[in-house]
């Protein structure tokens, strides 16, 4: 599990050791949980691939295999969202209730780079408690090439051609960065984000990655959820995992 | 009307028991352009008519979704209908978040109702300008009700407000008895039949009016130009035959 960005306590973070000396006191409670699970999302040029464990987790135990990480906002727009998932249904709730007035006042529909801004936003508005969730947004922008936001839980985000968040993002994370990063960074322009593979192997990759996560994160498991988006719509497919 | 002592402001009686402040008002949306609306079992359907002052200039939204199961047509001061459109939306998105459902259109139309009453009752405000025809379907059904700038509301089966409302009214009160079980392309064209019964001259266009419905498995619609030719053109074609020819839905119209 990667480390959070405050102190938050939560009984999975251990924090330092108490010696004889040491005044610092742990709270007996905590407002937050980790329910585990990994997010991937790749932005290939015409199309987006975002897909979500489905195994929910407390501490060591399972509270569901068959819970939804993502949220669709408008047609060809998702949020993705690993964490605490008090704060992940609270954060879904308030960009839905976000996005109707939007459509009411502008009549059109939440672009991904409108979304992407006001998660952010929102995100930071809670600054000092803020929602324990690790997020992406995706979807597909006004020309039609994939695009992939990544997030950390205080709004901190940025556009990239592929990302992964939650339980398992250290495991699959430099898969990604090996297939999908450019050789280095100073031999191609810095907007060439995009992935120039093809959307099957795209797809094969991420199944390939949550199977190999499933293996070592004990979070990552049970299903995934792939959500591909085009022009032409948005295809989901699941995939089975390892129920252990 | 004549110019009475007693309707400077909204809080003064007279003595015959009327506040003409209120009645005023209502008079505002007498002069707004017509907007009819008609429910059968299923469906319930909203028309406005375009009034564009000139070539030049397009015509005032007069049609507003409040939300998926709910929508509006205003009649007068159409501001002030967008005032109230969006203290609905608000409530409406309000309910959403608490109860994870859709608002019950009866209680939304009595909030409307209560924030109507407040501006007939304090003396630093105006009642509204406005009347609205909200069309709604929730676990009850179509409903469909009639909100007032006095701040009373009523439901109906079919109704017409605005300019020459009256021609519109005589003909859905004539022909009420097909609606509840007419389809929803009869009730759309017994709407443009009531609609182009208050026109002052000429033929409805597409341009010229505007159609939404909302019903079950429906969420609320508007039609674009391109949608409504269909609807106009069936409108004419049985206006052209004597005595009605096969226009769609199962409502024979007559011309």
């Amino acid at each position: 599990m990667a480390a959070p960005p405050l102190q938050l306590h939560t009984p999975a973070s251990i924090g330092p050791a108490s010696g004889p000396g040491d005044i610092k006191s742990r709270p007996a409670w905590s407002p937050y949980d980790d329910n585990g699970g990994t997010c991937v999302a790749v932005a290939g040029s015409d199309y987006c691939i975002v897909a979500a464990s489905t195994r929910l987790s407390t501490g060591f135990s399972i509270l569901t295999r068959d819970c939804s990480k993502l949220f669709q906002i408008s047609e060809q727009v998702y949020i993705a969202s690993a964490g605490f998932q008090a704060d992940i249904r609270a954060l879904q709730k308030m960009l839905q209730t976000r996005n109707v007035m939007y459509q009411h006042i502008h009549r059109k529909p939440m672009s991904a780079s409108a979304l992407a801004q006001l998660l952010g936003n929102n995100l930071y508005y809670k600054r000092f408690f803020p929602y324990f969730t690790w997020n992406l947004c995706v979807g597909l922008d006004p020309e039609g090439k994939g695009s992939v936001y990544t997030y950390d839980p205080v709004g901190s985000f940025e556009r990239v051609g592929y990302s992964c968040q939650g339980s398992g993002k250290d495991l699959i994370q430099p898969v990604l960065d090996n297939q999908l990063k450019a050789a280095s960074p100073l031999v191609l322009p810095s907007e060439n984000w995009m992935t120039a593979l093809p959307l099957e192997q795209a797809q094969d990759l991420v199944r390939d990655a949550f199977v190999s996560a499933g293996e070592r994160d004990i979070y990552t498991g049970d299903c995934v959820e792939i959500l591909t988006i085009t022009t032409g719509g948005v295809h989901r497919e699941t995939l089975d995992l390892k129920k252990d | 009307m004549f110019r009475n002592q007693y309707d400077t402001d909204v809080v003064t009686w007279s003595p015959q028991g009327r506040i003409h402040q209120v009645e005023y008002a209502m008079e505002a949306v007498k002069q707004g352009s017509t907007a009819v609306a008609l429910k059968s079992n299923t469906h319930v359907v909203l028309a406005t008519l375009n009034r564009a002052d000139s070539e030049l200039t397009s015509s005032l939204q007069k049609i507003f979704k409040v939300d998926d199961h709910l929508g509006i047509a205003a009649s007068g001061l159409i501001s002030d209908g967008r005032s109230l459109c969006k203290f609905m939306r608000s409530e409406c998105l309000n309910h959403r978040y608490v109860y994870e459902s859709a608002m019950p259109v009866t209680r939304l139309v009595r909030e409307v109702a209560d924030n109507a009453q407040v501006c007939t009752q304090r003396s630093w405000k105006r009642p509204y300008g406005v009347g609205l025809l909200v069309a709604g379907h929730d676990k009850s059904g179509p409903r469909l009700f009639y909100c007032c700038p006095s701040g009373n509301y009523y439901e109906y089966l079919a109704h017409a407000i605005g300019g020459r409302s009256q021609a519109a009214r005589t003909y859905l009160e004539r022909k009420h008895e097909e609606y509840p079980d007419a389809s929803l392309d009869g009730l759309i064209g017994h709407a443009l039949q009531a609609l182009s019964a208050s026109l002052a001259e000429g033929e409805l266009t597409a341009t010229s009016c505007n159609i939404a419905y909302v019903g079950r498995d429906q969420d609320f619609k508007e039609l674009d130009e391109a949608s409504l030719q269909p609807y106009i053109q069936a409108l004419r074609d049985a206006e052209g035959g004597d005595g009605g020819g096969g226009a769609d839905g199962a409502a024979p119209m007559e011309s």
